[in-house]
């Protein structure tokens, strides 16, 4: 018997075959994977896990796929670090930083969802793969499609960093840059997508695509001694990882590897793309979709789909979703560079400093632990913060000038 | 007439047509054009108060009547009307 039941519909419970479709055509409510459990249960135990590959495919079996991996081989398993510098100044005894911003092959958290989704293309027949994207998404699809020999198409807002840009057509794929926001390319993504076979990995490959950010909760389990920590901070776009992130320790309650789980699942934006925080704020579940004004242009969707599910979770969990201003993004990018030594780019600065604004609201209690997800690297989007980081000493090639300048800028 | 663009999944109710023409002065006259030529088509897009279902969005001239009236949005000659079902991030 598969582990795969099919697909349900996350609203009315319609049920589907487990085909490229996301859509209930009854509500219009999204997919999802609908899996055996007990099937599972026999298949799937810590030793297992243990003993599995060194990377997000260890968790395999409750992932949506129905053959072995074959794509992102070496994805996932990203370093958990134990802060002590950022924890400390924080007040923080037990702060760890899950760092995607060093995922493989493209830098960022999106490189899971792309493994799982093309492993799912492959399974399911597809030659050409696709996306609409903020940017580490079309990259990972670029890299990935490369390896896999998939044709490529990726659609990205015009205006995105051009270090994103580059990171799409170094693979060759297909680049489109569409003049509008995240919003207008997701809208035409959706008709292309009624019009072209391709697997477009957030569109009609979504419920298995999405699954992949379960691996998240997953090592963050595994990395604690197979227990959920009492916090984590996840960053908000369509808010999809946060519902991912929290089905993730539900799953591992259920199946008995961990236990007594009472994680909260904090979420955070940017001030300037801040609809799911703007409805939580005001104890709705209806989203007003916002135009984005934000540095933070991966998490710049202002039509968010899973928001109206991350603020139940939020709601359920006691949970908290704030937004931060531009500035205060660039003081998290820095406050998690000169701390900890990593690198974020403008979605690990919204997450940094989203943790902080809740540790001066007194949410964390002395002793709980608390995972901060850093999903993407700060390489990729280096015009935000480079105005903010100050220029190199500059001296003649002599000692004189050396020790010169060192006296002048001495700190 | 209205030139109104038909999401795959609701293609069953017009014969595989992904767009039709259709008259009506709102958003909300339109979908009720839509009941009246493809019948069914009003409950996959409503909710039993009659307001739009929480995974649909629809799009005049590409941008989303939630910026303007919602279902009172006036719609004109020439116009262009997208119904879309709500996708996940990137």
């Amino acid at each position: 018997m598969s582990k795969i039941k099919g697909l349900v519909c996350k609203e009315c419970k319609s049920e589907y075959p487990a085909k490229a479709i996301h859509v209930c055509e009854f509500c219009f409510g999204p997919l999802e994977v609908a899996y055996n459990y007990d099937v599972i249960q026999t298949q799937i135990s810590k030793e297992k896990i243990q003993q599995g590959p060194i990377s997000l495919w260890r968790y395999v079996d409750l992932l949506p796929i129905e053959s072995t991996p074959t794509v992102g081989l070496n994805t996932g398993f990203t370093p958990m670090v134990h802060s002590k510098n950022l924890g400390k100044k924080l007040g923080l005894d037990y702060l760890y930083i899950k760092n995607d911003s060093v995922n493989s092959p493209t830098l960022s958290f999106k490189d899971r969802v792309v493994a799982v989704a093309l492993t799912r293309a492959k399974e399911l027949g597809f030659d050409t793969v696709a996306c609409a994207s903020t940017g580490n998404l079309a990259n990972s699809v670029s890299a990935n499609a490369a390896e896999a020999n998939f044709k490529c198409f990726v659609f990205i807002p015009s205006d995105l960093e051009s270090g994103k840009i580059l990171g799409n057509l170094v693979y060759k794929p297909n680049v489109v840059a569409v003049e509008g926001n995240y919003d207008d390319v997701n809208r035409l993504c959706s008709e292309i997508a009624g019009e072209y076979p391709w697997a477009f990995v957030n569109i009609n490959i979504r419920p298995y695509y999405s699954e992949g950010s379960k691996t998240l909760a997953f090592e963050t389990a595994e990395a604690l001694d197979w227990q959920a920590p009492d916090h984590v901070v996840v960053p908000i776009a369509s808010g999809s990882l946060l519902t991912k992130i929290y089905k993730g320790f539900q799953e591992f309650e259920r199946l008995g590897l961990i236990s007594g789980v009472k994680t909260r699942i904090h979420g955070a934006q940017a001030e300037g793309c801040s609809p799911v925080a703007a409805a939580f704020k005001r104890k709705s579940d209806f989203l007003q979709p916002v135009k984005p004004n934000t540095i933070a242009k991966s998490l710049a969707i202002g039509n968010p789909a899973d928001g109206y599910y991350a603020i139940k979770i939020a709601e359920e969990t006691g949970s908290i979703i704030e937004s931060v201003t531009d500035p205060e993004i660039i003081e998290g990018i820095k406050l998690l560079a000169e701390n900890e030594g990593i690198f974020t780019e403008t979605a690990g600065g919204v997450t940094v400093a989203t943790l902080k604004k809740l540790v001066n609201q007194g949410v964390f209690k002395k002793g709980e632990s608390v995972v901060v997800y850093i999903t993407g690297n700060g390489l990729k989007t280096q015009e935000s913060i480079a105005p903010a980081v100050g220029s190199p000493w500059l001296i003649q090639p002599n000692l004189k000038s050396f020790q010169h300048i060192l006296e002048k800028e001495k700190k | 007439m209205i030139k109104v663009r038909i999401p795959t999944p609701l293609r069953t109710l017009t014969e595989g047509q992904g767009e039709v023409d259709l008259e009506g002065k709102s958003i909300a006259a339109l979908i009720d054009t839509l009941e009246s030529t493809y019948p069914g088509m009003k409950e996959r897009l409503c909710d039993e108060q009659g307001a739009l279902r929480r995974f649909v969005n629809i799009y005049i001239n590409e941008e989303d009547i939630r910026f303007h009236q919602g279902l009172e949005t006036p719609v004109e000659e020439g116009d262009e009307v997208s119904i879309i079902p709500a996708i996940a991030g990137g």
